[in-house]
């Protein structure tokens, strides 16, 4: 397991990996918003708290389609079906590679573009905890989303379509922890529903994924 | 006698056939009776006046929307738990028409609220849950669109409908949470006294049967499409192989 996670995660940190990308995403995503709705700081301090979420959520989706596609085309994924590892623990720790690439470092970029957004004072904790949280159950669903395309052509654009509703509670559970935090109000109701989103989701969405994934091996 | 037999499609379509006839019947009269009975043989309501009347389309329909979700869910669990191709064909046939049920809802809901709500659009989590299941419903039949074989297709549309069910449900709750909204509770139930008023109520379980009817009249009829579309696959599959 740990050689497979080493492995995934040279993968993504080599060139051709596209790690950065997704962090450039978020960059310019959040550097696009002060263009669009104007710069009044007021109104950005405001929203900073979801923007910031919907762009992490964004640049997370943005990396699934490598996340078994790769894999795929080249046949190491069947190799991991027939390794003795059990598919749900294939599944599990590609999940968490893609978080220790992607979530991890869209956690620690997200305060620096939270003062672009010029985010409010007490914010910068609250949002570093709750992406922090929540960033793992996006992987989780990610992984699941990824499963069901891995196979198709053009898989790409159905991928979100297909992951994004998924992806409401979450976000709605974790803007709103950001968004509390920011306005110095209690953050404990919703922080405890993420964090129960995030461990649900870890505990049984991999089964589904490897369910997925069997199939699409067949 | 046992519900699987109805597994066997020929079973299913000889039964179907006999049934359908009665089912569209049975609904258009429901239909006929229900919402011409609520749209010119009920009083306005004094508040709300005649759009008030627009309750004989948005709650069968909205009712339709999320029980036409539930059918799948259980057709799925059946294609998974026993893999009858019926199961899995009739979950492909209730997608769309569970589509149109929840765009009838919010369409419906949109031109009410906006003489009574001042807005056609609220974030409300009634609302929102809906546009959720919409999604929902998209994505499903994307899916079975984009994957050519059908076994597959099935399979993987299936875990999609269980897992998004969870999350449809998760969605809901989080929804509610976020903020308690414009929308009157439930108007129906089943354990708690009415709040409609007889001459409300009685013509909307009549267009409430109606639209039940349609929909079950609608899913065996496209079940059968569905699976004589995949008889002449195999058909013109085997023609080849032969020539």
């Amino acid at each position: 397991m740990i050689a497979l996670l080493i492995r995934d995660m040279r993968l993504a940190f080599r060139a051709g990996g596209g790690f950065g990308l997704g962090l450039a995403f978020f960059l310019i995503v959040t550097v696009m918003v002060p263009f669009s709705v104007g710069p009044q700081s007021e109104l950005l301090t405001t929203i900073a708290p979801g923007v910031l979420w919907l762009g992490a959520l964004l640049a997370c989706l943005l990396s699934l389609d490598r996340l078994l596609a790769l894999d795929w085309e080249d046949g190491s994924l069947d190799l991991l079906a027939t390794a003795p590892l059990p598919l749900e623990a294939v599944v599990t720790v590609k999940a968490l590679a893609h978080w220790i690439t992607t979530g991890l470092p869209l956690v620690l970029l997200a305060p620096v573009l939270g003062v672009l957004l010029n985010l409010a004072g007490e914010g910068y904790v609250w949002l570093v905890v709750s992406l922090a949280v929540g960033t793992p159950a996006l992987s989780v669903i990610g992984t699941f989303g990824a499963a069901l395309t891995v196979g198709l052509k053009r898989g790409g654009l159905l991928l979100s379509l297909l992951v994004l509703p998924l992806y409401v509670p979450t976000l709605i559970f974790g803007a709103e922890v950001a968004r509390r935090g920011a306005t110095g109000m209690d953050t404990a109701t919703p922080l405890l529903m993420l964090a129960g989103i995030t461990a649900g989701v870890i505990g049984l969405l991999p089964f589904a994924s490897a369910a997925v994934l069997r199939v699409n091996l067949r | 006698m046992s519900l699987w037999e109805y597994a066997n499609p020929k079973k299913f379509l000889n039964t179907s056939e006999r049934l359908l006839p009665w089912f569209w019947g049975l609904s258009a009269v429901c239909l006929v009776v229900g919402l011409s009975w609520g749209f010119f043989f009920t009083p306005d309501d004094f508040r709300q006046g005649s759009t008030v009347k627009i309750i004989y389309l948005h709650v069968p329909s909205a009712l339709m929307a999320i029980n036409a979700w539930f059918m799948m869910f259980v057709a799925s669990m059946i294609w998974i738990v026993r893999r009858h191709h019926v199961s899995a064909l009739a979950a492909r046939a209730a997608a769309p028409v569970g589509v149109v049920m929840t765009l009838i809802a919010l369409v419906t809901g949109a031109i009410w609220g906006e003489p009574m709500w001042g807005t056609w659009w609220a974030w409300d989590p009634r609302l929102t849950s809906f546009l959720i299941l919409f999604l929902f419903y998209l994505g499903y039949i994307a899916l079975w669109e984009a994957i050519d074989n059908p076994d597959t297709a099935a399979d993987l549309t299936s875990v999609l409908c269980l897992v998004g069910s969870v999350f449809a449900v998760l969605s809901r709750y989080a929804v509610n949470f976020w903020n308690q909204g414009l929308h009157q509770g439930a108007s129906l139930s089943l354990d708690k006294e009415k709040n409609v008023a007889d001459v409300f109520y009685h013509p909307l379980l009549v267009s409430i049967a109606g639209f039940v009817l349609l929909f079950l009249a609608l899913v065996l009829y496209r079940t059968g499409t569905e699976i004589r579309a995949r008889r002449i696959k195999a058909l013109i599959a085997r023609e080849r192989a032969g020539a």
